[in-house]
């Protein structure tokens, strides 16, 4: 469970978050929606500790993040995999190195079975035969399920999505959302998905969330008057 | 930016990226990868760069010397000038030249495209990933460079001095071995360990540092070049005064 209590953040005179709080129940994803530049991105990297908070902390199965000593931090952030807006990914490796790295980082298997590893992954994103291609050569939604990949390379608990569907055909949005909406059901992986996309949000979200000028504030039913005015 | 400030934090990075666990079991391959390219890839340009040391020291020093000493005494003072001063400080400004920007602008394209962030997220240290293998990766090859460089100067020294001024490769060298100092030698290897990592850390620093976009990694890349210069000539001058002086 990731409880986020009373989170503040502010850039010398821009508030990006105010107050946000939310929950993170087990096998349940929760969807924040927002228009561009509301501070979702950083919402995400201040609840992992990549940008330092305000005021407010972040329990991760009641351990705070904020509270956690270097390494702390880095055992938290093992159970959590993150796919970035950008994807991220390592230019100078290609898809089967970049979802190896966390594998021969952290763990002790040998090449053979983080070999076999990265195929499972590939498989299950669905990008299976295109280990040896780097990301330049990848197209936007194949770099994004790739990225999801990646971040499922330890088997985290919780998965972080940056606007995973942001800017690609409906084909591939649909397949992204299936691919996120399986890995809830299917592996049990509970997590944030960022976007200001509602018809990704309705299809995906448990909880909904609206992160408006700072404040969140918990959705019933998307009104889509809410969101735009 | 503030110059106390600017060398608070670049001693802390220094350290925070040497003195943390090394984890050689995956730095290896890393670091061998940097020697590679530091090591290997420099070779051409400072073959091509002691060589011409090496013609050059000779020249001027025949033409200062000639006819009021010994001739084997040109031998002694190519020697010793390649040695102390020459070798180790052309090399460290060359390799200055080519990895310190590398260095800087891989790593600050990495910070402006979130890839120093996935690597913090996926609890892999950026600091012993990227710092650690080219800091310790330019203090392997600079000294072995600096050697190698050293000899091919000589080299082309005796070779010029015999066929163009007249003086035997036996003569040069009687100057050169003669009045080999320990000293000498080593005090240049012990500068260009000292070179290796203002090179090193300089380069990955200003790479770490950048916040932007494609302009900002380009003045990374400058930075870490005249910063890593400049260190090296304090660095040689000090040194000088602990060692010869
Ligand atoms: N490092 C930073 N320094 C200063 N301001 C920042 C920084 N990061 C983000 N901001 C500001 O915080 C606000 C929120 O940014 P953020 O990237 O979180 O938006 P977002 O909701 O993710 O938008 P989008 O949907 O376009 O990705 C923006 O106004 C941005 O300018
Ligand atoms: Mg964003």
């Amino acid at each position: 469970m990731i409880e986020v209590k009373d989170l503040s953040k502010k850039f010398d005179d821009l508030i990006v978050l105010d107050n946000v709080s939310f929950t993170v129940g087990e096998a349940r994803l929760v969807v924040i929606l927002g228009p561009s530049g509301t501070g979702k991105t950083v919402l995400l990297k201040t609840i992992l500790g990549i940008l330092p908070v305000d005021s407010g902390v972040v329990l991760f199965n009641g351990k705070s993040i904020q509270a956690a000593k270097e390494n702390e931090i880095y055992d938290i952030r093992k159970h959590v995999g993150f796919v970035f807006q950008s994807t991220a990914l390592f230019d100078s490796m290609n898809v089967c190195e970049n979802i190896a790295l966390p594998l021969v980082e952290h763990t002790k298997l040998s090449s053979r079975q983080v070999r076999d590893k990265v195929q499972e992954i590939l498989e299950i994103v669905g990008m299976a035969g295109k280990e040896r291609l780097y990301p330049g050569s990848l197209s936007g939604g194949m770099k994004r399920l790739v990225a999801v990949g990646r971040a499922l390379a330890l088997d985290p608990k919780y998965l972080f999505y940056d606007e995973p569907t942001t800017g690609l055909d409906p084909v591939m949005r649909d397949r992204i959302v299936q691919l996120i909406i399986a890995l809830k059901k299917d592996y049990k992986k509970s997590g944030i998905v960022v976007t200001h996309d509602l018809d990704t949000a309705e299809k995906v979200g448990d909880d909904i969330y609206l992160l408006k000028k700072g404040k969140i504030s918990k959705l019933e039913q998307i009104k889509k008057e809410v969101y735009n005015g | 930016m503030n110059l106390f400030n600017l060398i608070g934090d670049f001693s802390t990075f220094f350290f925070r990226s040497l003195f943390i666990p090394w984890k050689i079991r995956t730095s290896k391959s890393r670091i061998l990868e940097q020697v590679y390219s530091i090591g290997i890839g420099s070779l051409p340009i400072i073959i091509i760069i002691a060589a011409f040391t090496g013609l050059v020291s000779t020249v001027q020093s025949t033409y200062q010397m000639v006819g009021t000493v010994p001739r084997y005494l040109i031998g002694t003072t190519v020697g010793r000038m390649v040695l102390i001063e020459l070798g180790p400080i052309l090399t460290a400004l060359m390799v200055s030249g080519r990895c310190a920007s590398s260095m800087a602008a891989e790593i600050g394209t990495m910070r402006v495209t979130e890839q120093i962030d996935a690597l913090e997220i996926m609890a892999i240290d950026p600091y012993r990933f990227l710092g650690l293998p080219r800091i310790v990766g330019t203090f392997i090859s600079l000294p072995v460079l600096t050697i190698f460089s050293e000899f091919v100067a000589l080299a082309c020294g005796a070779v010029y001095a015999h066929y163009f001024l007249n003086i035997p490769f036996s003569v040069f060298s009687y100057g050169i071995i003669h009045f080999f100092a320990m000293r000498d030698f080593l005090g240049g290897l012990v500068k260009s360990l000292f070179f290796s990592l203002v090179i090193g850390a300089s380069g990955c620093y200003f790479g770490f540092i950048v916040k932007g976009g494609a302009k900002e990694v380009g003045r990374a890349a400058t930075y870490a070049v005249v910063t890593a210069s400049i260190l090296i000539l304090v660095l040689d001058f000090l040194v000088a005064v602990v060692i010869f002086g």
